[in-house]
Parts: C-alpha cells; sequence; structure tokens
C-alpha cells in the first residue's frame, strides 16, 4: 500500500528546503518537546529506580526476594502463559477471517473485536463478578460443584484475556491486508493444503507481526491491573499478581518494597519497547500495522 | 474447480473461532451488564446514577480526561512534528520511549508520578511553592491521564505527517506564504482527521483508567474520586445493582466514542487505529 512508502532520501533534503523552519522555532519546539517528554515519561521512568534502590541495595534485595513477591513473579507468569497463547490463536484466526475474506458485516466485527479497549478495566472485571460472583449467573452452580473461577486463578486469566484481546488481532489484520494473498494463492495452485499454505507461507509472512503482538500482549497481560483487582480477592500468596503486590506494599507504606518490585516491572516495559524497536526495524517501518496505534 | 471467496481455504474455521471467543469472553460477559441493570426498576436506576457522588465523579473522570486529551492533542502534534521532521540526538530513543504508557504497567505509572508530583517529589517541590499542588488534586487525576494518553495522537499523526507530499508545502511557500500559513492552512488541515481519532482515543482511555489514577488522586468522595473507582467501591460493598447501574451509564459513553472512530475511520477506508 502506498501508505508505506519510504519518506524521501536524504538527497532529496535540498528539495525540502521551503519546508525548513527558522533555527530558532527548531529550537524552541524541539525544547518544548523534549520538556512535556521529561515531565510526563522521563522523570516517572527514572523515580521508579531511584526509589526501589533508596534504601539501599539489600533492601531492594529483600523486597523481591521474599515469598510473597516471589509467589507474585509465578502468578503474574502462570497468567501471562495462559493469556497469551489464546490471544495469538484468537488474533491469528480473526485476521485470517478479515484481512483474506469478504463477507457482510465486516466492519462491524471489526468493531466488536475493539470493544475491550473501550471498556474501563474496572467494568471488565465487573463483568466477571456478575457470572461468577456468589451471586452471579452461574455462581451458585460453580460453588455447588466445587469450580472455584473468582479470587482463583480461572477468574485472573479471564478479565486478563478480555482485556488484551484485540492486541493481536488489531497487529496482524492492518498487515495481513496490506500483504495481500497472491503467495498463498500460488501454494495452493501449487497443490499445497490448507494448512501447509498457513503454516508455510502465511505465517512466515506475518512473523514480525505475530511477535510483535506477542511481545505487547504478553506486557499487558503481566501489567493488568484494574481488572485482575476486581476479580483477585488480593489474597497474599495465593491471588496477588506483581502489580497488585505493588498496591499492597505502596499502601502498607513500605515505600521502598513497593518500588523494588514496580522496577521488575519498569524492566519488563523497557524490555517490550526494546523488542519492539527491533521488530520494527526488522519488518521494515511501519509494516508491523497500519500506524496502528496499540 | 472454482473457489468462493477469493480462492483460500479456512473461512469457516477461522471465522466460527473467532465468533466464538468473542462471544464467549466478550459479548456475554458485557450482556450481564443489562440483565442486571434489569433487575432495577426505572426509578431506582435513576436514583443510583443520578446520586450526587456519581454525578461528581462523572464530572471529574470526564473533564479530566477532556483536559487530559487536549493536552495530548497539543503536545501530540508537536511531538509528532519534531519526531517525524527535525534531527537531533537521542531522537530514536525518545520514539521509543513514546510507546513507555502502552508497556508500563498502570499500577507503576501510578506510584511513579505520584513520587513525581507529591510535595516533596522531585517536580512536586517546585510546583507547591508557587501554589501548584497536583498530587492528591484533580489536577494530579489528568496528569496521570496525560501519561496514558501520551502515545495516542502521536502515532496517529506521525504516518500522516511522514506520508504528506512535501509538494504541496513547496507550492504554498513558492507561491509567498509564509511557514506558518503554510502550517495553518495547508498541513494542519491534513493532520486534522488522524490528529481527531488520535484525540478521541486518549479521551476514551483516559475515562476508564483506574490504575495511574488512584495512587495520585487522593480518592476523597465528591472530590478526587473517578468514576471507575466509585465502581469499584461499590463492587467491594457488595452492591452489585449500583456499580452495575453506573457501569452501564460509563459503557454507553465509551461506546459512543468508539464508534465514533470507527465510523470515521471507515469513510476513510483505513483500518481504524484503535489503542
Amino acid at each position: 500500500m502506498s501508505r508505506h512508502e519510504k519518506s524521501p532520501s536524504p538527497a532529496a533534503d535540498a528539495w525540502r528546503d521551503p519546508r525548513g523552519e527558522p533555527r530558532w522555532v527548531r529550537a524552541l519546539l524541539i525544547g518544548l518537546a523534549l520538556a512535556f517528554l521529561a515531565f510526563f515519561l522521563l522523570a516517572p521512568l527514572l523515580v521508579v529506580f531511584a526509589k526501589a534502590f533508596e534504601n539501599g541495595l539489600a533492601t531492594y534485595a529483600a523486597a523481591i526476594r521474599e515469598p510473597y513477591a516471589r509467589a507474585a513473579v509465578r502468578l503474574t507468569l502462570t497468567v501471562a502463559a495462559l493469556v497469551v497463547p489464546a490471544n495469538l490463536a484468537f488474533g491469528l484466526a480473526a485476521a485470517w477471517a478479515i484481512a483474506r475474506f469478504e463477507f457482510r458485516g465486516k466492519n462491524l466485527l471489526v468493531t466488536l473485536i475493539d470493544l475491550p479497549f473501550a471498556v474501563s478495566p474496572v467494568i471488565a472485571g465487573m463483568l466477571f463478578v456478575l457470572l461468577f460472583g456468589a451471586q452471579g449467573l452461574f455462581g451458585p452452580w460453580l460453588t455447588e460443584h466445587g469450580f472455584k473461577v473468582l479470587f482463583a486463578l480461572p477468574g485472573m486469566v479471564l478479565a486478563t484475556a478480555f482485556v488484551t484481546a484485540p492486541l493481536v488481532a488489531r497487529q496482524l489484520i492492518p498487515l495481513m491486508r496490506a500483504q495481500g494473498s497472491d503467495e498463498e494463492e500460488a501454494a495452493l495452485t501449487l497443490g499445497a493444503s490448507g494448512w501447509q499454505t498457513f503454516l508455510r507461507v502465511s505465517l512466515p509472512k506475518i512473523r514480525w507481526g505475530v511477535l510483535y503482538g506477542i511481545v505487547l500482549s504478553n506486557a499487558r497481560a503481566m501489567g493488568e491491573f484494574g481488572a485482575v483487582s476486581v476479580v483477585s480477592g488480593h489474597i497474599r500468596g495465593r491471588t496477588n499478581t506483581l502489580p497488585l503486590h505493588v498496591e499492597i506494599l505502596y499502601n502498607e507504606y513500605q515505600f521502598s518494597a513497593a518500588f523494588a518490585v514496580a522496577s521488575l516491572l519498569t524492566l519488563l516495559a523497557i524490555v517490550t519497547l526494546l523488542a519492539q524497536a527491533v521488530l520494527d526495524r526488522l519488518a521494515g517501518r511501519g509494516a508491523t500495522g497500519d500506524g496502528a496505534v496499540r | 474447480m472454482s473457489r468462493k471467496r477469493g480462492a483460500l481455504p479456512g473461512f469457516p474455521l477461522a471465522m466460527g473461532f473467532t465468533l466464538t471467543y468473542l462471544s464467549v469472553l466478550v459479548l456475554i460477559p458485557l450482556s450481564t451488564v443489562l440483565l442486571k441493570t434489569a433487575s432495577l426498576s426505572w426509578g431506582q436506576f435513576w436514583h443510583i446514577v443520578t446520586a450526587p457522588r456519581a454525578l461528581a465523579s462523572y464530572r471529574l473522570s470526564i473533564g479530566a480526561a477532556l483536559a487530559a486529551a487536549v493536552v495530548n492533542l497539543v503536545f501530540g502534534l508537536l511531538l509528532a512534528w519534531v519526531l517525524e521532521r527535525y534531527r537531533f540526538p537521542g531522537k530514536r530513543l525518545l520514539d521509543g520511549l513514546v510507546d513507555l504508557p502502552f508497556a508500563l504497567p498502570t499500577a507503576v505509572a501510578g506510584i511513579a508520578l505520584t513520587a513525581v508530583y507529591a510535595g516533596n517529589g522531585w517536580l512536586g517541590r517546585f510546583l507547591e511553592p508557587l501554589g501548584v499542588k497536583v498530587a492528591y488534586t484533580p489536577l494530579g487525576v489528568a496528569a496521570a491521564l496525560v501519561f496514558v494518553g501520551l502515545p495516542f495522537v502521536v502515532r496517529t499523526v506521525q504516518p500522516v505527517l511522514r506520508d504528506l507530499d512535501p509538494a504541496i508545502e513547496e507550492a504554498a511557500a513558492s507561491l509567498g506564504a509564509s511557514r506558518w500559513q503554510a502550517f495553518r492552512r495547508i498541513v494542519l488541515p491534513e493532520l486534522g482527521p488522524a490528529a481527531l481519532t488520535g484525540f478521541v482515543l486518549a479521551l476514551a482511555r483516559g475515562l476508564g483508567e483506574y490504575g495511574s489514577v488512584i495512587f495520585i488522586s487522593g480518592n476523597l468522595p465528591m472530590r478526587t474520586e473517578i468514576t471507575p473507582l466509585l465502581i469499584m467501591i461499590k463492587l467491594e460493598e457488595y452492591d452489585y445493582a449500583g456499580a452495575t447501574a453506573i457501569a452501564l451509564v460509563f459503557l454507553c459513553v465509551s461506546f459512543a466514542l468508539l464508534f465514533t472512530v470507527n465510523l470515521f475511520s471507515w469513510r476513510q477506508g483505513r483500518a481504524p487505529a484503535v489503542a
């Protein structure tokens, strides 16, 4: 698609001259932009590490090594390990249906996929309380049969899956639309089966987009707070994920410990951003989505 | 052999899985909101959603989200412009950093912003003597929402700015327009739809935001209590009907925003760029 054309080469810069601003305007605009980023992005990012190490390395190490923190790490990893593959399967199926076929109501389907983005995380969590809570639709039946959904792993997985559902699909739909299906059609003509075509042709074509989606939904799944907060019940060592653990420590005025655990999540965010930058580069700029904002 | 639907296989499977997954995870749970609200009479519903505490929370949530989205509109355009048009050291790093709010868990953002803007914080200690209290005031709520909504306008505007044909600005210059005139009359109208999409997305995100706000807001009923927190409190008090009624009002506003963005994108003939 023409939207992905490369910007003019540096050699064309002489041509761009009429579009240049006076030097002081440039300096002013860059300065304003940097100040804004420093106030709202850089300061919060750095303060996490400053506060985490405020009381020394030993306090830091103790905070991230204590049993409750470890349990929170384990639970966070478990939730992500269950949610990300589900997101991936949904994203691939949705993108295949939407980007490869014409059908009525496609726009509606795309909007429905976006719905979770418009739902406040707290409301997302509430939905599962309404379904599985003691007064909920399925609550009494579940209790009778000994299943625990709310205030347990299944509820946290469902709430996280709800909140992160659109991420992979949103990444893949524009990408697959832009690529078209010529190669797939060629493979089929040459006698490949549908699955062979998907695994050997389609999947390699979108591999960077897929990875991008995995990285992003992993970060969101591990960091989800509002929705999980509603369904978790905050049982220490049992239903506490890392973000919830941060909240508990903070509310107990254990600030150094709260920031120490928060620094782990911040590192996760930084690694995520780095991975995204690398994937963007591998795929060629803009190829991971139609300028799609995550 | 003729294949319908563009000659590729797998439509029934892909479509079937997509619809099932979406129904089980999203649509059926969402429908419980209507079901639960239907157990209330109209009078009860109205009483709950127009209670003074609820009204105060809408005012704060909508007001702060609007204010933050306006800030992000202005600075988003500025950032997109600076990142696309100028060269300076560290530009790539900053470009990547713009996505931080999408990757950083909201609870972490919340405690970090509180630490920065509290009275003894890095920035709070300079702002407070000037009479600007940020933490534990509505201003703090807006500051948190500026953080979470920061990437939207930047990321919707950047690709449009990148693809803008240099010839039109050159033509404007050769016809005697000043840089400012060229920007205001030619570039800005081109960026308008994308900027507006980003604005609405930031607004929608800000309305529902919870994690980054509750630490910096102070959570005083009637003053610094956002609607998602009010819903949370009602849930903790087992007032499910009350929580659901307020959630329904809130969902209607959010969905209206989402449909606006999507309608807008269909008109422009491209996939909507959503959070």
